[in-house]
């Protein structure tokens, strides 16, 4: 990119047309991809009627928020969101600070077994989570934690992924700053909490937001643990509009599924930049 | 910790870059101690698990008390009960299908966006990843609204272009493709990141090279890029075969396994034997054959990537 002498340079009159055409189609393919997201921004605002006229329209002509009113009355929606937000959170807070602990013992501490413990990490890894569903629930039975909160986020409250991912991280900082911290009499809590965590930020930012999106949006995992609708989260909570045969009442669906959405596409939106650079980063390691 | 280590420490060999830690004494327990809280969730979650599902896969528990031990039986079954050999039958279809279309579909459109004569890049790449972000349960809600046979606006601009899809989710042929296209749709912009930071990677000179040498764009793509790209390529296509493996969320909200379990995969079987049959030592079976798949998809990767972790780990 430094040596930027080809056809970007300088564009010329054909250039011109090729890059409109370009713009033209890139947009055109964004458009169509986006579609499902747009149908559920404005069937959400789009009356009974409307939904289910022919021929089917993208844009609604009434607005209305009755869907949005129905959403809370057909299933305990604030319930639902209150439980995904804590389910998430809760997740996210402990998982942080669990693998970030763990990752710093492994990163900067050399003691005997390190290496042990580090395999079978990320040995771990390969493990994906469905595969010890049914253990898991019976542990999580025998604790009598179904349906409630320290069920759905104990089980999770650290990952393989989260302390590999860390510990590589750490041991990218510099040895120089927490040495000399050592030198000048700091514990090792005290240069994990003041010197790796603050220079951490990014890497601990990126895995909150990871983990956070795939808990939010976890379906296999609330379906398993929460038996009653009280305890659900927004999207197992969604699924039971879906009754077997029937109506699908669309409305509501789509209602349910934009506050789902939104805020995740805020965060995204806000730090759009580190997600997709953390991303891009996954497949370059 | 004495004063006496404390001193000690900087009077040891001086780290290497990026070498071992400092050895010292004591260190064993406090290491412990930071490890202590995710070790027990580990432990008790992961690892512990691991070992119960496979003693629960040779037996037919049931949650209830009564167990017995049934050898191999249930991995007998897997292998010889039509039913649910068909599931890892589906399983390897949605694999077969979702992988090299997510690919071609990520690739493709990274190829796009790195293009220089494109205007606001930026802004695509933003747009196109939004997917990423919807659960594949809510991605789900959305196209089956824009696949119903009465009011789905697809069903409708399609049929206006003259094609009839009909219901395509009770369809036994389509129904498979079907959630295989919802999938790729919300996961191929996670792909496609990849790529692009891939294709940034390449050295313009070899592009500069390749005109030279009189390359068209066919050949400066296939000579250039795909070589230059074969280590993304590779974890992208056993990572979104892993993935594949697992498939379940939009399959229980769009088809429920159906219709004719023509869409019923190993992950929605491992759950209606697990927790509706609470048939708990067929869905251990079914999670080992989970397992097995993953493990040997991740061992290949590896190959491919040991030499580049080993200086990492």
């Amino acid at each position: 990119m430094t040596t930027s002498t080809t056809a970007a340079g300088r564009p010329r009159s054909g250039r011109t047309l090729s890059r409109w055409l370009l713009a033209a189609a890139v947009l055109l393919l964004t458009a169509i991809v986006l579609l499902p997201v747009a149908i559920i921004a404005f069937t959400a605002f789009k009356p009974t009627a409307e939904i289910n006229a022919f021929p089917p329209t993208l844009m609604p002509t009434g607005w209305t928020l009755a869907n949005f009113t129905r959403i809370f009355t057909d299933l305990p929606f604030g319930r639902l969101f209150l439980n995904s937000f804590l389910f998430a959170g809760g997740v996210t807070l402990f998982a942080l600070a669990f693998d970030s602990l763990a990752a710093y013992a492994l990163a900067r501490l050399d003691f005997r077994g390190n290496r042990f413990i580090l395999v079978a990490i990320v040995a771990s890894l390969m493990i994906p989570f469905q595969a010890t569903l049914i253990p898991v629930y019976q542990l999580v039975a025998q604790l009598g934690w179904v349906n409630t909160f320290a069920g759905l986020i104990i089980p999770r409250a650290a990952d393989a992924f989260g302390i590999f991912f860390l510990r590589q991280f750490f041991v990218s900082l510099p040895r120089d700053l927490d040495n000399a911290a050592r030198i000048d009499g700091a514990s090792e809590f005290r240069v994990f909490r003041s010197i790796i965590l603050p220079n951490a930020v990014p890497a601990l930012l990126t895995l909150a937001i990871f983990t956070f999106v795939n808990n939010w949006n976890d379906l296999l995992w609330p379906l398993v643990f929460t038996t009653t609708p009280d305890m659900g989260t927004i999207t197992s909570g969604l699924t039971l509009l879906t009754g077997p045969g029937g109506i699908i009442p669309y409305g509501t669906m789509m209602a349910g599924s934009l506050i789902a959405v939104l805020p995740l596409a805020v965060m995204f939106l806000i730090m759009q930049r580190r997600f997709i650079e953390s991303v891009a980063t996954t497949g370059l390691k | 910790m004495t004063a006496t280590t404390r001193e000690r420490a900087p009077y040891r060999a001086p780290a290497p870059l990026g070498g071992r830690p400092l050895r010292r004494r004591g260190l064993a327990a406090k290491a412990f101690l930071f490890m202590l809280p995710a070790l027990v969730i580990l432990v008790a979650f992961v690892f512990w698990p691991m070992a119960s599902a496979l003693r629960l896969s040779f037996t037919n528990a049931s949650g209830f008390g009564i167990e017995e031990w049934v050898g191999l039986s249930n991995y007998a079954r897997i292998f010889t009960d039509q039913r649910i050999l068909a599931t890892l039958g589906n399983t390897a279809l949605y694999t077969v299908l979702f992988t090299p279309t997510a690919l071609v579909a990520a690739l493709a459109l990274a190829l796009l966006l790195n293009n220089r004569l494109l205007i606001a890049r930026g802004f695509f790449r933003t747009a196109l990843f939004l997917p990423f972000v919807v659960s594949l349960a809510v991605a789900a809600f959305a196209w089956t609204y824009l696949l119903d046979p009465q009011v789905g606006l697809l069903t409708y601009w399609l049929r206006a272009l003259g094609i009839q899809i009909g219901n395509v989710l009770q369809d036994p042929v389509l129904a498979m493709p079907t959630v295989v296209a919802v999938a790729i749709w919300k996961s191929f912009g996670f792909y496609m990141v990849i790529f692009i930071a891939g294709l940034q990677e390449i050295p313009e000179s070899l592009y500069e090279a390749a005109t030279i040498d009189g390359a068209g764009p066919w050949r400066r793509f296939t000579h250039v890029t795909l070589p230059q790209l074969s280590n993304t390529l590779a974890f992208v296509v056993i990572f979104a075969m892993i993935a594949a493996l697992q498939a379940f969320d939009q399959i229980y909200v769009m088809t429920g396994g159906g219709p004719y379990r023509s869409t019923q995969s190993v992950v929605m079987e491992l759950y209606q034997e697990g927790f509706k049959k609470l048939d708990l030592g067929m869905a251990s079976a079914l999670s080992y054959v989970l397992l097995a798949a993953t493990l040997i998809l991740s061992l290949i990767q590896f190959r491919f990537f040991g030499r580049r972790e080993k200086d990492t780990l």
